[in-house]
């Protein structure tokens, strides 16, 4: 197990190694001038020449690279171009925003995709089943974008159930007021692509020849469905769990943005507009690290799950 | 029975048909399929209208008045004009102390030189206006026609790097191999949506851009799976037939196994037109996508945000019906499609 979780951090090495070139050269080769950008509209060539001195952009590209490597490993970002906060602060005031409301979500995505996902499986054929499949395809067609605004429009601001927007610095007040809205809406719209998706692991499961086996054996139902089939279609859950777990980090930025929360998608979002290169490149660096590492417990967890699988 | 037997023999003689004549006979039976397919090719051919310049050409004229309601429920109510009591009688002679008033008729006399038109706004419009009077209807065709043009070429872009790429990892493997696996292992570390925004930040805005984005961030799924493809063909007996006479590498990569593997590649660049044009909608809708002067589902859908709230439901519910009916359309095409191209896929799903 350690000798396992050893090799897979060394092999992580060349997978980040790779991350920082191209984060380094996108920007540096693609992106525009760092200096012109910070110096403004007005600025003077001599500002220019001493922004860049500052930057260290006079420097050769490889000695570039090394205060880039440097900045990392020290977890100094220095300051955002636009709002001289720094980076490191940016990360740690805007995080608990965006898990107020991304880790509701996944919570409950998951808790009721199952049962319903289930549900649907066992009816398979029928016209509930196809019922649902129809619906969702047309559900999944319709921009994310569309069910927000009209969620908005309809219980915020016509039935007054909710806040239409808002956010405070009690967290308690957050989750009860204001993060129910966005849940709602983007639980509900992830409903039906995850059903359809869990129908397909649950229908792989069911048709194997231990159900029949387990039927046979006179067992009731729902001990069939319950324990066999559903903890044998843990291992695709838990891949599909793993994938969308590093967005819950990024946050849902269309749901932030949408809804004024002051979490690290909107924060994103900003620096894009702003061409704020330092906290960019901070967030896909240490994202990347970040789903690296929640890969490796996944597969950790595979092993707690399926005693079966042989880590190698 | 000796009718039936004489109808068969050509076919007989013939061999067997083709893959692509199979697919094509399996999805014509396929009626969901094949009206799906209908409807897409009716969106592509207002594309290609709307690309030439044929249809919604003028979107950008101010048609209508502003926020002009659909036909069918008749012109807006009057605005109420406010408390002000508008005076009444005869303006007070101003003339003796106006110090303009000796050349009012001089400039009148130059005005008359010139001819001026009052054009009349049309107090409704067929599916309504935006907030400046244009035809809901000509824009949300204009925004079809910028938003499945992205959705197709970054798809197409996407599938040609996924399959070049994915053909030389998969076929070459070792050192090459080895080389795409960790760029690909890169491209898959950093979340889609940072990629894809870390991108945007140094691309200007524009629909090549947007296209240029969607590509380079989308293509790692694509070449999973020919490489996939790749590993499993390279060793089979025709691909060994084919090297013991002499093809090159070039030729057994392209000409041997792509067409084997083709089939694959044609359902994935099927899958990313609709996950690009939705991207591309909320991209644009965040400002990140196409240009101002353009038009986009996802421009029109951030201008229906705030129409909504004042009672202007009507470009909301074109956009949103457009692309329903397309998206949806496209998905169960491609499922059709797969279900086509590669039988033994059919009813997982």
């Amino acid at each position: 197990m350690a000798a396992y979780l050893l090799r897979r951090l060394w092999q992580m090495i060349p997978t980040l190694l790779g991350v920082v070139l191209l984060v380094f050269f996108l920007f540096k080769y693609f992106g525009s001038d760092p200096a012109v950008i910070l110096g403004g509209l007005n600025a003077s060539p001599e500002t220019i020449e001493a922004i860049r001195e500052q930057l260290g952009l006079n420097k050769s590209v490889i000695e570039q690279l090394w205060i880039f490597v440097k900045q990392i490993v020290t977890f100094e970002w220095g300051k955002s171009w636009a709002t001289n906060e720094s980076v490191a602060h940016l990360f740690a005031s805007r995080m608990p925003a965006t898990l107020t409301v991304t880790v509701p979500i996944l919570v409950l995505e998951v808790l009721l995709a199952i049962p319903f996902a289930l549900a649907v499986a066992y009816v398979r054929g029928s016209l509930t089943d196809r019922a649902v499949m129809i619906l969702s395809t047309v559900a999944v067609s319709i921009s994310l974008l569309v069910y927000v605004i009209l969620a908005q429009y309809v219980f915020a601001f016509r039935l007054g159930w909710f806040p239409v927007q808002g956010w405070t610095d009690n967290h308690w007040t957050n989750l009860t007021t204001y993060a129910p809205l966005p849940i709602l809406v983007v639980v509900m719209v992830a409903m039906a692509p995850q059903i359809r998706l869990y129908r397909s692991f649950f229908l792989d499961e069911i048709g194997h020849d231990y159900v029949r086996t387990a039927r046979a054996k006179g067992m009731t139902e729902n001990t069939v469905l319950f324990k066999h089939v559903l903890r044998n279609a843990m291992i695709p859950i838990l891949t599909n769990v793993s994938v969308a777990l590093p967005s819950v980090f990024v946050g849902s930025f269309l749901i932030e943005v949408f809804f004024s929360i002051p979490g690290l998608g909107r924060e994103i979002l900003l620096a894009v507009n702003r061409g704020d290169y330092p906290v960019i490149q901070a967030f896909s660096i240490y994202l990347a690290f970040l789903t690296m590492l929640v890969n490796l417990i996944t597969d950790l967890l595979y092993k707690l799950v399926d005693p079966r699988v042989v880590l190698k | 029975m000796s009718a039936v037997l004489t109808a068969n023999a050509p076919k007989l003689a013939q061999g067997s048909e083709g893959v692509w004549a199979a697919s094509w006979r399996r999805l014509k039976s396929d009626k969901v399929g094949m009206v799906c397919m209908t409807i897409v090719a009716l969106f592509l051919a207002l594309v290609a209208l709307s690309s030439a310049g044929l249809v919604a050409a003028n979107w950008q004229n101010e048609r209508g008045v502003p926020n002009a309601p659909p036909t069918f429920l008749g012109p807006a109510p009057p605005e109420a004009t406010g408390a002000v009591i508008s005076p009444k009688g005869p303006n007070v002679d101003l003339s003796d102390i106006d110090p303009l008033a000796p050349r009012y008729a001089e400039w009148a006399e130059r005005a008359s030189q010139f001819k001026t038109t009052d054009t009349v706004k049309a107090e409704t419009l067929a599916f309504g206006g935006d907030r400046l009077g244009r035809d809901v209807l000509a824009k949300a065709t204009k925004g079809a026609q910028v938003s499945i043009i992205v959705g197709v070429l970054a798809a197409l872009a996407a599938t040609l790097i996924g399959t070049v790429l994915g053909a030389l990892s998969g076929f070459f493997g070792g050192k090459v191999g080895d080389f795409l696996e960790w760029v690909y292992n890169v491209f898959t570390a950093i979340p889609s949506i940072l990629l894809i925004f870390a991108f945007a930040t140094i691309f200007h805005r524009g629909v090549t851009s947007v296209v240029l984005i969607l590509a380079l961030t989308g293509w790692t799924g694509i070449y999973r799976l020919i490489r996939a493809e790749f590993i499993k063909h390279s060793v089979r007996e025709y691909v060994r037939s084919a090297e013991a006479i002499g093809a090159s590498k070039m030729s057994r990569m392209f000409k041997h196994i792509l067409p084997n593997v083709s089939h694959v590649a044609l359902v994935q660049l099927s899958l990313h037109v609709v996950g690009f044009i939705k991207s591309e909608v909320i991209l644009s809708y965040l400002g990140l996508g196409v240009g101002v002067d353009q038009v986009s589902w996802g421009t029109m859908l951030a201008e229906a945000q705030s129409e909504l709230i004042l009672g202007y439901w009507w470009q909301l519910a074109a956009v949103t019906g457009f692309m329903a009916v397309f998206v949806t359309a496209f998905a169960l095409f491609t499922d059709a499609l797969r279900d086509a191209l590669d039988p033994k896929l059919r009813g997982l799903e």
